[in-house]
């Protein structure tokens, strides 16, 4: 008797468990989860620990399912874009159909999980979240529209206002402002991306803007939603979310963003392969900082009057 | 006699087995937890049947 026989070579399907924990894209999450918590916990409904915990959870796992949803639908694409070949759908470990049902379940599951957990108000959000990123995103406006980034942009901007919602059961300007923020922050943040990884998207015929309509004009549109996104960043310190942190931290990291976007319009091609595109490169890094730091200070100011501080 | 022969294959499987069964644990806890938040929402918990609730009792009682 024998339990194990003869296999040539390990088939498709014969997953990892870390396979389908890459589906669920976890450095995304980790801004998923990061915002939703800000969101949920600057609220001024307070929000058992628990729950809170449950509800942070089950918007993870729901962005988690949309990730899968979106390696299913853009398996193609990966497979071009040396960023994302080895993803494990184009590199074979997991079928497409797995993606997709492991995506669907999740979602799914997420949904009716925050509903018991939370509202069905925060559940309707996120329902909605998932299938902006699927749908909309995903299967629409990427191959479509070189403002692809622009209005997808607004489904990486829920999680706060699901947060806030799951903690409140509504919308208030607050949450939408946090909403805006991320909305308006995208666009900036993933042109710069395109700017030094170019070939890739060349390669893949996604219409992103430098294909599109070129890298000046790119260079002009990082700057234009960067000066948009000034306001709405300090717009938050006025609501009663902001605070003293806020403000500083919006005020000089605002000051900074604004001179790196100057600095990206201000170059040109030669200057910007002379040197391996060092600016465009630490504006997409000073980029991420710019939004942990941001929601990290509405956080802040929460804890400050929290401790009686404020 | 069984082949002992640990293939690649069996690895990857294992790894889907023991992470499934870790998150499976893992989802009995939430509810457990979010259980226990719900019914005491934010009080103790109290029996409603064949005992004497002690909060409708007077102080001192």
């Amino acid at each position: 008797m024998s339990d194990a026989t003869h296999i040539p070579q390990a088939r498709d399907g014969e997953a990892e468990f870390g396979d389908y924990i890459a589906l669920l894209k976890p450095r995304v999450m980790s801004l998923v989860v990061f915002t939703a918590m800000v969101g949920l916990l600057v609220a001024p409904t307070p929000v058992h620990p628990m729950v809170g915990f449950a509800a942070i959870l089950f918007i993870a796992v729901g962005a988690g399912g949309s990730g899968a949803l979106n390696m299913w639908w853009d398996a193609d694409i990966d497979a071009v874009m040396r960023r994302t070949k080895s993803r494990p759908v184009p590199a074979g470990r997991v079928t497409p159909d797995q993606a997709l049902a492991f995506g669907l379940t999740l979602s799914g599951f997420a949904i009716v999980m925050l509903a018991l957990a939370t509202n069905l108000f925060a559940a309707g959000l996120l329902a909605f979240t998932i299938f902006f990123y699927a749908v909309i995103y995903t299967m629409w406006l990427k191959r479509w529209t070189p403002q692809n980034i622009v209005i997808g942009g607004a489904a990486g901007a829920f999680p706060p206002m699901i947060g806030w919602a799951a903690a409140t059961g509504g919308v208030s300007l607050e949450s939408v402002l946090m909403f805006a923020l991320i909305f308006m922050w995208t666009p900036p943040h993933f042109w710069a991306l395109a700017l030094f990884m170019r070939s890739d998207y060349d390669d893949a015929g996604v219409p992103m803007l430098t294909v599109t309509h070129g890298r000046r004009i790119t260079r002009a549109h990082i700057l234009a939603y960067t000066l948009l996104l000034v306001p709405v960043a300090l717009a938050l310190a006025f609501t009663p979310v902001g605070g003293p942190v806020y403000a500083i931290v919006a005020l000089a990291m605002n000051a900074l963003f604004v001179k790196g976007a100057y600095d990206i319009w201000r170059r040109d091609e030669p200057m910007s392969e002379t040197d391996n595109f060092r600016v465009e490169k630490a504006f997409f890094r000073f980029s991420l900082l710019y939004l942990f730091a941001h929601f990290g200070a509405l956080l802040i100011d929460a804890l400050l009057r929290l401790a009686g501080v404020m | 006699m069984a082949i002992r022969a640990e293939h690649e294959l069996h690895r990857r499987r294992l790894s889907r087995n023991v992470g499934l069964g870790v998150v499976l644990v893992g989802f009995v806890a939430v509810i457990f937890g979010l259980t226990v938040a719900k019914v005491s929402n934010n009080g103790a918990v109290e029996g409603f049947d064949h005992v004497v609730r002690p909060s409708l009792l007077e102080a001192g009682e």
